[in-house]
């Protein structure tokens, strides 16, 4: 499947994914994470539930901290 | 700025969520160029420490950020309304101050902060433009600081440097990526006027 993540269009095995396969593949380990699909905001809760598939619009953004 | 332009910005509000090394320099960078209404938040007391990056004064140390900075805009240019607000946000607060804004920018220090505006933003009013800094912490690399766009959110940073006691938020880093933030605001405010 391809989804855009961050802007970019990206390719994965499979018809979908849960939002935690999505972060252990691209190895985002990043403790505070904004998660958005098809603009809306995914919680830390629901990764593991939530689920990605072919054409879906991803945003994770990391945020740190800084001000 | 010719005359239209500057009609714009005048009718514009922007919320500022945080008042530090952001929050300050990016408010008087839109207050420099006339967006007329600002609405400021901070809980926060000027202190010594904040002096190497945030907009205020040595003789503020112990004055409440939010109308200090109020204060400094004023003596930029008395025609800017500024609300300021002396209070922690959450996100109650931030529906209630900054609905009516046409952007939202994210001051936060606190990674835990940024997070909890990104959320109030995505359930109040998810079509809002956000403005967010993360990643502007030591001296240097300039060429990391840059541009993310998401959707509603854009984020200034190097989307790299956590804040230590090895990369403490210094001046002009932490000046640019504030200034960067009020540029995209601008950006935004101005986004059906031709250049």
């Amino acid at each position: 499947m391809k989804i855009i993540l961050n802007n970019r269009e990206e390719e994965f095995a499979g018809s979908s994914m849960t939002i935690r396969q999505l972060l252990d593949e691209k190895q985002f380990a990043f403790r505070m994470l904004v998660i958005k699909v098809n603009g809306v905001l995914i919680k830390k809760e629901e990764y593991a539930t939530a689920t990605i598939k072919d054409g879906d619009t991803v945003i994770v953004l990391h945020l740190m901290s800084g001000g | 700025m010719d005359s239209s332009t500057r009609d714009i910005l005048k009718n514009k509000k922007v919320g500022i969520a945080g008042c530090g090394g952001l929050g300050s320099n990016c408010a008087v960078g839109l207050a420099r160029v006339g967006v007329g209404r600002l609405i400021v938040a901070d809980f926060d007391v000027v202190s010594e420490s904040n002096l190497n990056r945030q907009y205020f004064f040595r003789d503020q140390i112990g004055t409440k950020k939010a109308f200090a900075l109020r204060d400094n805009i004023r003596r930029i240019d008395t025609q800017i309304q500024v609300d300021a607000h002396d209070r922690k946000l959450d996100k109650p607060a931030i529906a209630e101050l900054f609905g009516g804004c046409d952007v939202i920018v994210e001051a936060f220090d606190l990674t835990e902060m940024k997070l909890m505006i990104v959320e109030a933003v995505s359930e109040f009013f998810p079509e809002k433009p956000l403005v967010a800094g993360s990643g502007l912490a030591g001296w240097g690399d300039n060429e990391s600081l840059k541009t993310l766009r998401l959707g509603n959110i854009t984020v200034c940073g190097d989307g790299k440097t956590e804040v230590s006691d090895q990369l403490p938020p210094l001046g002009p880093r932490v000046a640019i990526v504030a200034n960067m933030q009020a540029n995209v605001v601008l950006e935004i405010l101005l986004s059906n006027q031709k250049v």
